[in-house]
């Protein structure tokens, strides 16, 4: 008799997270927890200034203090070829500075000592002379004709400009919008924030001279990248390197880069010959690494009067800080900001895209963002809510009108991707009723009499998860691919590794689920183990929500070549041929006789103890997967609020998300990673953002200034689920990691601004802090721009 | 978190503890709740020679009710347990319903009353709630104790008139005349944010009859913002919306809110108006019932 998949904890399993057997118990292995003989602290002097010529650096007071071992300059980087670092955007960033610094919060120099806290005693020590340079705080000012140059260091380098880049058709969007009936604009920002995981970043790099190996602990969401940039930055033999990332206290796309910490920390165990530890503070973390967003939007959409889009003009103008250092492996300038509109059947496109250069903090496309999804689903859904009120028309039924029909997949979308599977329209009637969508127009009008300000907002998506596949995505020309490798020992029970690297996805539960899954093997005798690259095959990591869309079908390849051989053995059990054996969960039988059979603990025991003649001992096996397309799970969003009219301040009454990821491995997880990801969409849409005075000072370097919201202000959620599995996952899955931070954004905005549209309000840009809801309700105009951080009042 | 270097000492009496502040000379701190001065020593903002902890002094944790009906608080008690107490909830509506506003739940386990008074941050809760209360504080100093007035203890931000060698061991409030009424509200953009505004309201009532008034403001100027001369126009009067709505323009007027992140100074004062004008209509005898 087969068994019960859920018992065993296979698919479809709300098993609970095996990793929080330690967590809950504080006995989690940080990077910080390790401790190893003799290590040294390292910290960094930051700038404190956004943009300033270094005349000269004085670190002679820091030598001088006992307990210090180390000062490194940009200087003493550049004498060995290490003071600038390529980006994964295929531009160079400042490891330490050495001719100017571009950003507040820049990496400066660098104190090795006994202690941390004499390195950090001895960094006060530094006298770093600057000559202030005017701040560029804004992409205005970087192309200003008389603007000042950041980027002087880069022969060829025009003006500020990071890049001109286009993607869809111009001349037949042009001539969709001569055509149109009517041409909806908006204008709009998506503000700065970070991902600002709890833990931040550090590493601990421990160079043996004596035996030449690197052994190098670090924060990283894809420790194998980190292995091989440093084998071909830094051309140290890859033999010698071990890059391990142990536990992970949230990544959210910050822990994907190669931070000039971690070639620091490098530098500095090379020459110490000692353990280097370096731990970042939270504000170096807020201040310098990987922020999200930072771009502006001119949205225009071509429509017909019976509420058909003709076409969609998209311009965007986008904010990279002082190294143009997105970590996203496309060869597309914007990331997928042209994934937009894929879940509308739309005639035709046309994106214009510049990037430009500030003295802002480099990096972007982090936070739970596939690549500036992020950006491209809240532009649509903006773009999608003003286009319905433009013509006058219900905002669920201009969404019904344009999504793509369930029998027109595959689908190649206005901007040229290709979505292969979903079930728009049935998502969108799941939420409609739960959120009591027919009866809301009524009750508005109701409360409006009453002086109360009711509203809706809608938010649908389908976005591109999983990169990728190997022909668009790479990273350093390595192809997006990742790995599995399954050891089923003689007993049946199972150690699983994988190329990806879990920081709160669940990794250690779920990749046990789908071997149960393959194999019937119990969840609870599997092991999973991540993040060594002595040990796990190569991968590429886990961000972009790829883990499930490609390490995870790796894990079911893996699996079912193990469960090959095992049927091999099986038929030398049961003395019959292969063709003869049937395979139910767990077990192999003879077709025609289902009592005889053999499980598959049973098989594992022989393949170490029992293998027909000329088969290789073991059973385990490793499996490479190159995924033929991203996977494109949809989301319907519902959101319905209350204003007070007389402060501004609003509250969530109800929020509605719809999802459908395809086959979920574990519904709880899921669950989990579609509540987190709301809570990070209220944080944004209601009070999180990190912006820069004009003097290019971070507002937003602590936790005073940049919010995260706690339980007691983050509204309930309440989830549905609807299935469309994934035609090319081999279960099914689709990635679900950022869909509710991706589709999240615009539902909150849309029903604030639904509140308000009777008043003339279009748009208000995010953060809708209360004060900028109340200044658009007072004043019926929009908002527009980051909040104001200073003035001469 | 990696601090400066200090010296540590946790004195058993308040005596021992004023003898380390007196050799201190000004750079010794006291450490109670610890709630504002452990981030700062974090952020190296503050970096004291030497910590006097008066966590281990026995008898500074209480609250109480004196038999007049004026309320103690020891220099110890938790924000928790006022925001706990039974007796607070009943008989001082003001601290009541201030108390859960303060920071978190995690920092009210630890921060004190009498801490957070003395920190004297612009946007303290409780240093609003002790002057629109009318309330003082008991000092004690190498030469004995003494009393200080809240309307003369916050000198400016994060300046009290404490002398560097003097602790704040209780904060007293006197007794109502009549019934103690009165609220608290706060716009925050999050649990634990800097208020964009805050408005502390404490009455004694007869009745609907206004016998004493007093309102207080943080986080809309340099520092507390004392507003009593304002409320002190009710006294005598029934409550109305009228003279709601007189007062509410007052103090709103009273406040020097600065254009920020938060909102403009136009919008700060609205909030000051309408939060002053919610507290107050609530205490209109027909509804409070």
């Amino acid at each position: 008799m087969s068994l019960d998949e859920i018992k065993i904890g296979g698919l479809g399993a709300s098993r609970r997270r095996v990793e929080d057997n330690r967590f809950i118990r504080g006995k989690g292995n940080y990077v910080d927890d390790i401790v190893l003989p003799g290590m040294l602290h390292m910290e960094i002097l930051r700038s404190p200034v956004a943009h300033a010529r270094i005349k000269s650096i004085d670190t002679s007071a820091a030598w001088d203090m006992p307990g210090v071992r180390l000062v490194l300059t940009g200087e003493m980087m550049a004498a060995r070829n290490l003071a600038w670092m390529p980006t994964l955007s295929y531009d160079t960033a400042a490891v330490l500075a050495t001719d100017k610094v571009r950003f507040q919060g820049q990496e400066v120099c660098a104190v090795i000592a006994d202690d941390p806290y004499i390195a950090k005693d001895a960094c006060a020590k530094i006298v770093v002379d600057y000559e202030i340079l005017p701040p560029i705080v804004n992409p205005v000012q970087a192309a200003a004709e008389d603007a000042i140059q950041i980027r002087d260091d880069k022969a060829g380098q025009v003006g500020n400009k990071v890049f001109d880049w286009e993607i869809g058709d111009k001349a037949r969007t042009d001539k969709a919008f001569e055509d149109a009936d009517l041409v909806s604009k908006v204008e709009m920002h998506y503000p700065r924030t970070h991902p600002s995981p709890i833990e931040c970043c550090g590493s601990i790099a421990d160079f043996d001279r004596a035996t030449g190996k690197l052994t190098f602990y670090v924060t990283s969401q894809a420790p194998h990248i980190v292995r091989a940039a440093v084998a071909l930055v830094a051309e140290l033999p890859e033999q010698q390197i071990r890059v391990v990332s142990p536990d992970i206290g949230g990544g959210f796309g910050n822990k994907v880069p190669v931070y000039p910490g971690y070639v620091v920390s490098i530098l500095a165990s090379i020459l110490t010959e000692k353990p280097v530890k370096w731990i970042e503070d939270k504000t170096g973390n807020l201040i310098s690494t990987g922020f999200g967003r930072d771009v502006y939007l001119k949205g225009e959409m071509a429509l017909r009067k019976d509420g058909k889009i003709l076409g969609v003009r998209m311009n965007t103008i986008s904010d990279h800080g002082a190294f143009f250092a997105d970590a996203q492996p496309s060869k597309f300038k914007i990331g997928l900001m042209h994934s937009a509109f894929a879940c509308y059947d739309i005639p035709t496109a046309h994106m214009f895209a510049t990037g430009y250069y500030t003295n802002k903090a480099p990096g972007g496309v982090a936070y739970r963002c596939s690549f500036r999804v992020t950006e491209a689903m809240f532009f649509q859904e903006r773009m999608v809510h003003a286009a319905a009120d433009d013509l006058g028309m219900d905002q669920a039924e201009f969404r019904r009108v344009n999504f793509v029909k369930d029998d027109d997949f595959p689908h190649r979308t206005a901007f040229g991707f290709l979505t292969d599977s979903g079930q728009y329209e049935k998502c969108l009637n799941v939420g409609m009723e739960a959120i009591g969508y027919k009866d809301f127009a009524k009750e508005q009008e109701e409360a409006r009499k009453r002086g109360k300000l009711l509203g809706i907002g809608i938010s649908t998506m389908t976005e591109p998860l999983g990169a990728g596949n190997s022909r668009e995505y790479d990273i350093l020309g390595i192809k997006m691919f990742d790995s599995a490798e399954l050891r089923v020992h003689m007993t049946g029970k199972a150690i699983l590794r994988t190329g990806a690297k879990t920081q709160g996805q669940g990794h250690e539960t779920t990749w046990a689920q789908i071997v149960a899954h393959e194999l019937g093997i119990p969840a609870e005798d599997i092991v999973v183990e991540e993040g060594d690259t002595d040990t796990a095959p190569f991968g590429m990591g886990t961000y972009a929500s790829r883990s499930t869309p490609v390490a995870g079908a790796a894990v079911s390849m893996a699996a079912r070549k193990v469960r090959a051989k095992a049927r091999k053995i099986a038929a030398h059990l049961l003395e019959v041929s292969e063709e003869d054996i049937e395979w139910e969960l767990g077990r192999f039988y003879v077709r025609s006789n289902s009592d005889r059979g053999v499980t598959i603990q049973e098989c594992a025991m022989a393949a170490y103890s029992n293998m027909p003649d000329g088969m290789e001992p073991g059973l385990e096996n490793t499996a490479y997967y190159d995924p033929p397309n991203l996977t494109w799970p949809f989301a319907a969003y519902f959101c319905k609020v209350e204003i007070d009219p007389e402060t501004g301040v609003w509250d969530v009454l109800q929020f509605v998300a719809v999802d459908d990821c395809g086959v979920r491995i574990n519904p709880m997880i899921v669950e989990g990673q579609i509540m987190g990801g709301l809570t990070e969409a209220y944080a944004m849409a209601n009070m999180q953002y990190q912006t820069y005075d004009e003097e290019g000072n971070c507002i937003g370097a602590n936790y005073m200034d940049f919010l995260l919201p706690t339980a007691w202000e983050t509204p309930g959620f309440e989830l549905y689920e609807v299935v469309t599995p994934c035609p090319h996952h081999p279960i099914g899955a689709k990635g679900v990691g950022e869909c509710a931070t991706v589709a999240g954004p615009a539902a909150f905005v849309n029903a604030v601004v639904n509140a308000l549209s009777h008043k003339g309000v279009r748009n208000i840009d995010m953060p809708l802090m209360p004060n900028r809801v109340y200044e658009a309700l007072t004043t019926g105009k929009d908002v527009y721009g980051m909040p104001p951080v200073r003035s001469g009042n | 978190m990696y601090p400066s270097r200090f010296k540590y000492e946790s004195p058993k009496t308040i005596e021992a503890a004023v003898a380390l502040l007196d050799a201190g000379k000004g750079d010794a701190k006291i450490l109670a709740g610890g709630q504002s001065l452990v981030p700062m020593l974090k952020l190296r903002f503050a970096f004291p020679d030497q910590i006097v902890d008066i966590n281990n002094i026995p008898g500074l944790d209480y609250h109480r009710f004196d038999a007049d009906g004026s309320l103690h608080i020891g220099a110890l008690c938790r924000h928790e347990d006022l925001e706990h107490s039974a007796e607070i909830a009943e008989r001082q509506p003001t601290i009541a319903a201030a108390a859960p506003l303060v920071a978190d739940p995690i920092v009210r386990t630890r921060g004190t009353f009498v801490g957070s008074v003395c920190h004297a941050d612009p946007q303290g809760d409780w240093a609003a709630t002790m002057i629109a209360l009318g309330g003082h504080l008991v000092v004690q100093g190498p030469k004995g104790k003494r009393t200080i007035d809240m309307k003369d203890f916050v000198l400016g931000p994060y300046a009290n008139a404490l002398n560097y060698n003097e602790i704040a061991i209780e904060a007293v409030i006197p007794a109502p005349k009549g019934v103690a009424r009165g609220g608290y509200l706060k716009l925050e953009r999050r649990v634990g944010d800097f208020a964009t505004a805050s408005v502390a309201v404490a009455l004694d009532m007869d009745g609907n009859r206004v016998l004493r008034a007093g309102i207080a403001l943080a986080g809309v100027g340099g520092k507390t913002i004392d507003a009593n001369e304002e409320a002190s126009a009710l006294v005598g009067h029934d409550l109305t919306e009228s003279i709601i709505d007189t007062v509410a323009a007052a103090v709103a007027a009273k406040a020097e809110p600065r254009t920020d992140h938060r909102g403009s100074s136009d919008y700060k004062r609205q909030i000051v108006k309408t939060f002053v004008k919610r507290i107050l209509v609530a205490q209109i005898a027909e509804k409070v019932a």
